[in-house]
């Protein structure tokens, strides 16, 4: 049957540099999988050949991401293009609060 | 240096923590790394409140009645930590709402958050796997304990 509205879409994918000081560590991993749970589309986190489960952040803390890693945040679904965005953001975010409490 | 058996203090393994509380068994670990020689300079207290500081952000009660309490603290110069059971099961306020067990304390530098993401990752690594997080449980003792994090080490 030709394209229609249950086709399943392709994936989306961007390159996200970490930029938080700290790294991928527990509370930023956290925030990501809970923001990834909002969207219905699938999301892989990728650190070279290794994909985790952006939807759950004991995976994500397995990438061991530090400043500076290149992942690959990929996305499918119906609202993939949204969830690329918003997720693609927080990947890269430089949390405030972190430099004021560093902790993990 | 980022292995369980790498970085966790083999004299301040508690086998059979005595508190029943979040804060108390976070109070036990400390002073049995202070116990073992680490900290020194330092007020042991000002570490515990720094680990619930972290708590109160999130609690790092992960489930699966473990729990991962951490802080960045100047008292170290390289990352350590340790590994405490309780029998009666601690209130952790943990994600699936379970008691915690097996708790892994990790204390890094401030400097050094590689250091720190990789502790983590392999603390979560060995804890994926249910066998390994049974036979703690199991353990009696420190020496057993400490066995087992040096097989699960040589596993990896």
């Amino acid at each position: 049957m030709p394209g229609g509205p249950d086709t399943v879409s392709e994936p989306l994918r961007r390159e996200v540099t970490v930029r938080n000081p700290q790294g991928l560590h527990m509370r930023p991993a956290a925030a990501f999988a809970e923001l990834a749970s909002r969207y219905q589309s699938k999301v892989t986190v990728y650190r070279a050949d290794q994909p985790v489960d952006g939807k759950n952040w004991l995976e994500l803390l397995l990438l061991a991401a530090e400043e500076g890693t290149t992942l690959v945040l990929e996305v499918a679904g119906t609202d993939a293009p949204a969830a690329l965005d918003a997720l693609a953001d927080a990947l890269a975010a430089v949390p405030t609060d972190d430099a004021a409490d560093p902790v993990g | 240096m980022c292995r369980m058996s790498e970085f966790v203090v083999r004299e301040a393994i508690v086998p059979d923590l005595a508190e029943t509380t979040k804060e108390g068994v976070i109070r036990e670990m400390v002073r049995s790394l202070q116990a073992a020689g680490h900290f020194t300079g330092s007020d042991p207290a000002e570490i515990v409140r720094a680990i619930l500081r972290r708590e109160q952000l999130g609690s790092t009660g992960i489930g699966r009645n473990i729990a991962i309490p951490h802080t960045k603290h100047d008292a170290v110069e390289r990352l350590v930590g340790t590994v405490a059971l309780s029998r009666k099961g601690v209130p952790f306020e943990s994600i699936d709402g379970q008691q915690v067990h097996v708790l892994v304390l990790l204390v890094s530098p401030k400097d050094r958050p590689g250091d720190h993401l990789r502790a983590l990752e392999n603390v979560v690594r060995s804890m994926r796997n249910d066998e390994f997080v049974q036979l703690l449980r199991q353990a009696q003792t420190r020496d057993e304990i400490w066995q087992l994090l040096e097989r699960d080490a040589a596993a990896k």
